[in-house]
């Protein structure tokens, strides 16, 4: 028999790195995965502790300190980025908005993601007339215009931020509706769906064990993306002054009051629509790169 | 084919249906419309004969049978504000919307598809980052912000642009780059992967083994086939862009229907933000039926199915 | 004596990868006659579809070509412009592809697709290469020719198709027709068909032809030269006959070990089998590949390998005749 020389350098086994340390080696290789969520953890924390890092209350009024510039404008630094046309102060109002931005993205993202997944999984799972049924509600949903709909909801409810939420929760789980659909129809096919039901699993134990785990990652991409999508919906609803009432620091609604005072003061518009850029840029950078790192293609 | 057509207008026909009757239900969000009309100084009185008036005390699915019957003529009742018939107050005004729209898809379709064939054959390169840049940015940038912006630098700043109005062509230039950049970013992206995938693909390698030359591979053989998604994903920005165009229309100042949708809605003026619903919905509609219709047509797997 | 068509000398291949570079061939001569028939085997990953991609001129825009030479008929190809390589490319040398299924353009009409070359190629107009193209279309066998120049790809077979694809080869009566695995994809059956139809051709229209294949049973009826590779590198090479009845590498015959011949392998016996795997190609391989495999490996196959035979049928191993002599003994 063939004598095999175990010492050939021709014979090194091939011993790649497990699947933790891929996935590990892949998100720290992401340079958009990494910018976004560096961005986002620090918006989030800003968020989390305004009331520690506002310099001033948000909602104090000082009608003698009215449209003081910010500092790299001649201001001075007891307001960093100047006061707004009531006198309060600019960079504590952005500080708050990151709240409202941030709450009403990441709930609004919960209650769209909870029914357009249950809808997708369901529409995938069962086929037939559910998949009918649900296909024809996403194109319902996809038919009707949003930011015309949420604005007449809004204005017939009255503009909260709660009504702002539930309004844009209800109105943006087309995308889950359709991603999770997709998902769950390639995994069903599966073998260890075919296994789990053989050994008699039940309806709703192979839809949480079997399917669940293996449409995560679609979901966690659609979730980032569609909570950018809330909270730019938002924005727009606050500036065109149906969305968040005044005096609540919305970035959108302080895009709206600034717009007035444009001609001669266009910082008022330029850095709240700025930082809203930001979080909606990192947000977006982040789904991307979860989908990226997490793409069965790019596993090898 | 014909079959393919009749089943997708089948299903259009009911999603139009359905997206009037929640249209029509919009009305009833706010509990009583007849209240809601006579304003809150209103006495009882008032707002019964006003409930008289308007058959508010009819039963909601015969006024939602009595609505859309009169809808299907083009009779979508009288505004509230303008006492004026709803229908000849959204003629007038779609026009500036349907200008628009066309505008911001073609400018978003002349710059999205050549950026995208330019980095789906040269990925990596100088090109394919700027288009990258160019649509994560896009997808990022609130549009309302991104108008004013515009605004202050080429209407106030340079003073090449005129700020807000609808007057002539060049009041239409900012608009569309505003509403075009908000379509742009997906169907860059869509482009680009089409092409990548279709470049990757056996019959490219046959089209070179022909001898053919890059400029025939690439647009003839290549684009030819990656366009087929792009015409469904336009259609259907077209559609979210008319419904986008409320934001533009407001920032600019452009009395268009989305304009008009803006006013109706801060006036508490249901028939007309019904009405208007209702229609951006149906132009939704009619694009992604012909979009579908067009594909198929593209597309000879489904032309002789 | 007959200057060749095609002449190749120290063909190499490499691929940028992650981890460095993968030398996918390495180094490989050969001359090819016109209208003699050269098949080269081996396995999945040798380097056979490389090889002749490289020919072409198709090779990705990352893969590197290298060659001492390179010439088709006076051509220099390692120096050809772009310009040069496409008007060779479907006029005097065309390629058959593996996959009929998806080697088509689905968005045009089987008519547009086998006329393109010939009116790129020739001054010839629509009706001409129609005419042409109905004419090959018979000849590949297909019936109702006229009819099918207005179908598309999807409403063919995978046989047809590659009928399809062969007509669209010889179009342009090319001097050289590269085919690789054209029957890989298709049914057992039709298989043969499809082979036996290539093979008339090329002798018919007095082609030379590369065939690239894996299945020895093919090369056995076929060829007239037979290149054997492993691991990206020539093994051995001759004419078919002797490669055939004196296999001297013990890869070659490993190979025919694999497979039944008629009148060589006994009833009843068993098939062979080559235990072990082909060894990564990225970076350097000293000495030869297919000593991990080798019954025969020694400690020599580590350094430099000497090439043994004759210009007509040679071979690289470290034994006198690839211990082919002492096998047959023991068998």
């Amino acid at each position: 028999m063939a004598h095999i020389d175990n010492t050939d350098p021709l014979l090194q086994e091939i011993t790649g790195p497990t699947p933790g340390q891929m996935l590990r080696k892949r998100v720290f290789g992401h340079q958009g995965l990494l910018i976004g969520a560096v961005v986002l953890i620090i918006l989030l924390f800003i968020a989390i502790f305004a009331p520690l890092l506002a310099p001033h209350d948000p909602y104090a009024q000082s009608l003698m300190n009215r449209m003081e510039p910010p500092v790299f404008l001649g201001g001075t630094w007891e307001h960093p980025l100047g006061t707004d046309h009531l006198g309060r102060d600019y960079l504590s109002r952005l500080i708050y908005g990151a709240r409202v931005s941030l709450l009403i993205g990441a709930v609004a993202a919960l209650i769209s993601g909870v029914i357009g997944t249950a809808m997708g999984v369901a529409a995938g799972y069962f086929g037939g007339r559910v998949d009918m049924v649900v296909t024809f509600l996403i194109n319902v949903r996809l038919a009707m215009p949003v930011v015309l709909v949420a604005l007449a909801v809004v204005a017939i409810l009255g503009g909260s931020l709660q009504v702002v939420i539930v309004v844009l929760g209800l109105l943006l789980w087309d995308r889950f509706a359709v991603v999770m659909r997709a998902s769950t129809l390639q995994v069903r096919g599966r073998e260890y769906v075919a296994a789990a039901r053989a050994i008699g699993a039940s309806t709703p134990r192979v839809i949480l064990s079997e399917i669940m785990p293996n449409i995560a990652n679609n979901l966690i991409v659609v979730i980032t993306l569609e909570m950018a999508h809330a909270i730019l919906l938002e924005a727009a609803l606050s500036f065109l002054g149906l969305g968040v009432q005044p005096p609540t620091p919305s970035w959108g609604l302080m895009v709206s009051e600034g717009k007035n005072m444009m001609l001669f003061e266009p910082w008022l518009v330029l850095i709240p629509g700025a930082v809203l850029f930001l979080l909606v840029l990192a947000i977006n950078l982040m789904g991307d790169g979860l989908r990226d790192v997490t793409a069965p293609e790019n596993r090898s | 084919m014909l079959t393919f057509i009749l089943k997708r207008l089948g299903l259009a026909v009911l999603v139009a249906f359905t997206v009037s009757f929640i249209s029509f239900s919009l009305l009833f969000l706010a509990g009583d419309p007849a209240a809601a009309l006579a304003g809150e100084t209103a006495s009882g009185e008032d707002i019964e004969s006003l409930r008289k008036l308007y058959g508010f005390d009819r039963p909601m699915l015969v006024q939602y049978g009595d609505w859309l019957f009169s809808a299907i003529q083009g009779d979508f009742g009288e505004s509230y504000y303008f006492r004026l018939p709803v229908a000849s107050l959204i003629a007038e005004r779609l026009s500036v919307t349907m200008t628009l729209g066309v505008c911001g898809i073609s400018f978003a379709l002349l710059t999205a598809v050549p950026l995208g064939v330019a980095a789906a054959i040269r990925p990596n390169s100088i090109i394919d980052r700027v288009a990258l840049f160019l649509s994560v940015a896009g997808q990022a940038m609130p549009s309302f912000w991104f108008g004013l912006i515009l605004i202050v630098i080429f209407a106030i700043q340079l003073g090449w642009l005129p700020p807000s109005g609808a007057s002539s062509p060049v009041h239409f230039i900012m608009p569309t780059i505003v509403l075009g950049y908000y379509a742009m970013p997906a169907i860059m992206r869509l482009t680009r992967a089409g092409m990548l995938d279709v470049l990757s693909s056996d019959y490219i390698r046959t089209a070179r083994a022909k001898g053919a030359p890059e400029g025939r591979v690439l647009f003839r053989h290549a684009l030819r086939n990656a366009i087929i998604p792009v015409v469904s994903l336009a259609a259907v920005q077209m559609g979210f862009m008319l419904g986008g165009s409320i934001v533009v229309e407001s920032i600019f100042a452009l009395h268009g229907a989305g304009y008009l949708a803006w006013e109706s809605i801060a006036r508490n003026d249901l028939p007309t933000v019904q009405a208007l619903i209702l229609v951006f919905s149906m132009f939704y509609i009619v694009f992604t039926f012909l979009a579908d219709v067009l594909n198929a047509w593209l597309d000879p797997r489904m032309r002789s199915s | 004596m007959e200057k060749p068509l095609l002449s190749v000398r120290n063909l190499t291949i490499d691929i940028p990868v992650g981890g460095g570079t993968l030398h996918a061939v390495r180094g490989i001569d050969f001359d090819l006659n016109r209208g003699e028939t050269l098949c080269i085997v081996g396995e999945s990953g040798s380097g056979k579809s490389l090889t002749s991609l490289a020919v072409m001129g198709l090779l990705g825009k990352t893969i590197r070509r290298t060659a001492d030479r390179m010439d088709f008929d006076g051509t220099d190809l390692t120096r050809a412009n772009p310009r040069t390589m496409r008007k060779l490319r479907g006029a005097r040398m065309s390629m058959i592809f593996q996959e009929p299924m998806t080697s088509l353009n689905p968005a045009y009409t089987i008519g547009d697709q086998l006329t393109e070359a010939l009116l790129l190629h020739k001054p010839v107009g629509r009706e001409a290469a129609r005419a042409r193209a109905v004419e090959l279309l018979e000849k590949v066998g297909i019936t109702a020719a006229e009819s099918r120049l207005s179908q598309y790809p999807h409403q063919l077979s995978g046989g047809l198709r590659q009928r399809v694809m062969i007509a669209m080869a010889l179009m342009c009566e090319p001097e050289l027709i590269i085919a690789d695995e054209p029957t890989t994809a298709l049914d057992v059956t039709i298989q043969a068909q499809i082979l036996r139809l290539l093979y008339d051709l090329g002798r018919e229209m007095n082609m030379a032809m590369i065939l690239i294949t894996h299945d020895l049973g093919v090369v056995a009826r076929v060829a007239d030269k037979v290149a054997v590779m492993y691991a990206g590198e020539l093994v051995e090479t001759g004419p078919a006959a002797d490669v055939f009845n004196t296999p001297s590498h013990p890869y070659t015959r490993g190979l025919l070990r694999c497979i039944p011949l008629p009148g060589k392998t006994e009833r009843g016996s068993t098939l062979g089998t080559i235990p072990g795997i082909v060894p990564s190609l990225v970076g350097d391989i000293e000495g030869c590949a297919f000593r991990t495999r080798c019954p025969y490996a020694e400690a020599a196959c580590r350094s430099e390998i000497p090439r043994q035979g004759s210009a007509g049928h040679a071979f690289r191993c470290i034994h006198e005749d690839g211990k082919r002599q002492a096998e047959e003994a023991t068998a």
